[in-house]
């Protein structure tokens, strides 16, 4: 039972990592109407941003590690979403009138770039750096010694995740850009005709995106405690399983795929065997879309002819 | 559902100097943002695991430097010639010109390549770039069935060629079976996971159905390497058995293929062999494809390629029409597999990564899907090019990542050629497929 409930804690906080970047595929999907695929590389890009923030930051003399934090957090944001933006306004808007496979495959194309790009600029290993929040709280501790911890950054993972949830969908249902948004998913032309501008609110899609996948990026920094170049192809592929789980085009049913994604994940290795937990991740995105096309949720689909 | 941005129409038309350097002034200021801390910081773990950096500014200054003046070079381009169109690039009598030489390249083609064993006998490296560049021409022609004919964006095509590859590696390591006995196991297997693959994905729209075989590939990877017992696990299966020449072995020994006919025995008569074997199975790939495409079958493909709604309205059985474009791809998938593994007498799970399905797909679409002289052509293009680049290996895959996006914005169709459909009610011209609005089939 601690066990049950450790792992609950372990795979809730990975889930909300995954969650964190379903958002990005969820909200391109919703409005482009095309799998973003480079964004886990986004993610990938977010995190080594993150790490070489950290690390100039630390080395000016800077101690105050909320402060650190802090500035990681917006600098990476910030870069990261710049990097969606240009990669929308490349490989993405010259063909938002092609035939369906191109924009996938110039998607690939990009995914390729950033990859080879970063281990180009950063080397191919791995980049670790010194734990930078420790400690934690011991929730209970059973008679055998089992006892179920709950960190100080798992904590943090999920307060973070929860808070921005909040703060984007806020964003999506009350402002401007979010009924703006709303808009372009239901019918561009109609939206450009009333007055919406249907480029800008498609690279603000993919700046929040990128934004959201950079925060990720850097929840799995202190995480995990380091990133490499290829981090970005598994978990951008988890991370879509997550979304289309959860209902592609829908934000909470994002985030509810992710916790279920890592939860399954994470389970399958502590109950039956690590090296097959990504198989088990890629199988659930199969059945999924065997038994529920749509997601959990999602609305069905009209075929349009 | 066109929706013709009037801002980017006009503004790439009358841009004077003074915008023109406005723009790039800007592009620069990205640029120097986006590589400031990614190529500007360089990190790397020292041995005890700490992390240093140093500076590489001079990099990012000719970065930067770079987008500068490339995107005036981009943007003069564009106000001199205008919008990229075949038309303007190529004029319409050099086209005339090209379309006459295109119907004599593939039979010439096709001579000089029965030929390349005898003109570079003597040069090994030559020969085995062949064989390498044959056997993506016949991904490629076996992935063009999926892809080019019945429109069904495979991205896990790479899953297919591996249960070839191992097919053929297990059979004949574990039991001795020869490669001639194994070749039809190894297409039949690899066509009954096309199938089972097929059943789930059927219902799928398109892009649902790339991220699912993306998905069925890694597990397939995953699973060879993980089932350390029967796969051999990372370290693959090695000493693959050699094709026989029909059951005669292609060696130095008195039984051997050079003793028995008598001549002098040379380690480039298996090569040579091997060149044919593949150039016959790419053939056979071909030939089969191209009878395919005039059958009920080929046409119910090509028909649901430009829209599946409309196929099924007309009362094709789209499930059955998926299914059997993706068994008879994943079957070619399979004998290519086989061959490689004989090829290189070892095989691991690296040379089964998604890298390598994109790289095939690549070749499929840059020569145009359904294209079948195009894929050729585009396979020759990619793996010779690939060995330009050869000495430069980590920039290889950068390249290779701009040049698709490149020549998706450039040609979405592909560069070589694309195929219209084969049979048409009217004039073929009067609704080629790029006119066609895409269904969401």
């Amino acid at each position: 039972m601690d066990y049950f409930a450790q792992q609950l804690i372990n795979g809730l906080v990975l889930g909300s990592i995954y969650g964190l970047i379903a958002i990005g595929y969820t909200m391109v999907y919703g409005i482009v109407g095309m799998i973003n695929f480079a964004h886990g590389d986004v993610f990938m890009i977010g995190g080594f941003i993150a790490l070489i923030t950290f690390l100039l930051l630390i080395s000016t003399g800077l101690t105050a590690i909320p402060v650190i934090l802090l500035i990681v957090l917006l600098v990476s944001m910030a870069i990261t979403a710049l990097y969606g933006w240009t990669i929308e306004r490349i490989a993405y808007r010259p063909l938002r009138h092609s035939f369906r496979l191109a924009p996938m495959l110039s998607a690939i194309g990009m995914s390729f770039v950033l990859t080879n790009y970063s281990q180009v600029a950063q080397g191919a290993r791995v980049k670790p750096i010194p734990p930078v929040i420790t400690g934690g709280y011991t929730l209970h501790e059973s008679a055998d010694g089992f006892v179920i911890q709950l960190s100080n950054i798992q904590i943090i993972v999920v307060v973070t995740t929860i808070v921005l949830l909040a703060i984007f969908t806020w964003l999506v249902s009350r402002t401007r850009l979010g009924r703006d948004m709303r808009a372009c998913e239901q019918d561009q032309t109609m939206a450009a005709l009333l007055g919406v501008d249907v480029d800008r609110t498609i690279s603000m899609t993919f700046v929040i995106g990128a934004a959201l996948a950079a925060v990720a990026g850097l929840m799995y920094l202190l995480y995990y405690g380091l990133v490499d170049f290829f981090m970005g192809f598994v978990a951008g592929i988890k991370a879509f399983t997550a979304a289309v789980l959860g209902g592609i085009g829908s934000l909470p049913g994002a985030m509810l795929g992710g916790l279920a994604i890592g939860l399954i994940e994470t389970f399958w290795s502590a109950y039956f065997s690590v090296e097959y937990k990504d198989v088990a991740a890629f199988s659930i995105l199969i059945v999924v879309l065997i038994f529920m096309p749509t997601g959990l949720l999602g609305r069905p689909e009209v075929e349009k002819v | 559902m066109t929706v013709i941005s009037p801002k980017t129409a006009s503004a790439s038309r009358s841009a004077g100097i003074p915008a023109l350097l406005k723009t790039a002034f800007v592009n620069a200021l990205i640029a120097l943002v986006l590589f400031s801390l990614m190529v500007g910081i360089r990190t790397e773990a020292g041995s005890d695991g700490q992390l240093t950096y140093w500076t590489r500014f001079g990099d990012v200054a000719a970065l930067v430097a770079a987008v500068f003046g490339g995107s005036i070079v981009i943007e003069l381009l564009r106000q001199w010639i205008g919008p990229a169109g075949t038309e303007k690039l190529i004029p319409p009598a050099v086209q005339t010109g090209m379309s006459f030489i295109g119907r004599y390249l593939a039979p010439a083609l096709l001579i000089f390549t029965l030929l390349v064993p005898v003109i570079f006998y003597d040069q090994r490296y030559i020969l085995d770039l062949a064989i390498l560049v044959l056997t993506y021409v016949m991904l490629g022609w076996g992935l063009n069935v999926v892809v080019g004919l019945a429109g069904l964006l495979d991205l896990g095509y790479v899953a297919f060629y591996a249960v070839g590859a191992y097919s053929y590696a297990l059979l004949a390591t574990n039991f001795g079976w020869s490669f001639w006995v194994c070749l039809p196991l190894a297409g039949i297997l690899a066509a009954f996971w096309g199938v089972l693959l097929g059943f789930p994905v059927l219902r799928l729209r398109g892009d649902y159905l790339a991220i699912v075989t993306l998905a069925f590939g890694e597990i397939i990877r995953l699973v060879i390497i993980n089932w350390q017992e029967l796969t051999g696990g990372p370290n693959g299966v090695s000493s693959i058995p050699r094709p026989s020449f029909f059951g005669i072995p292609l060696d130095n020994s008195d039984s051997g293929l050079a003793a028995r006919l008598g001549i002098e025995y040379s380690p480039t008569h298996r090569i040579v062999f091997l060149f044919y074997l593949i150039l016959a199975l790419a053939l056979l790939t071909n030939w089969v494809t191209i009878r395919l495409r005039r059958l009920p079958i080929g046409r119910a493909w090509e028909a649901l390629r430009e829209d599946e709604v409309a196929c099924r309205a007309l009362g094709i059985n789209t499930t059955t029409t998926k299914l059997t474009a993706f068994a008879t791809g994943a079957m070619f998938g399979g004998f290519a597999g086989a061959f490689f593994a004989t090829r290189q007498g070892f095989i691991s799970p690296e040379s089964f990564t998604f890298q390598e399905s994109a790289l095939v797909l690549a070749i499929v679409v840059l020569g145009g899907m359904g294209s079948q002289l195009g894929v050729a052509l585009a396979a020759l293009a990619m793996i010779g090019g690939f060995e330009l680049f050869r000495s430069l290996e980590t920039y290889r895959m950068l390249v290779f990542g701009m040049a698709m996006v490149l020549i998706m914005i450039w040609r979405p169709r592909g560069l070589i050629g694309h195929r219209a459909p084969t049979v048409y009610l009217t004039k073929a011209q009067a609704i080629s497929s790029d006119l066609v609005k895409e269904g969401h089939g």
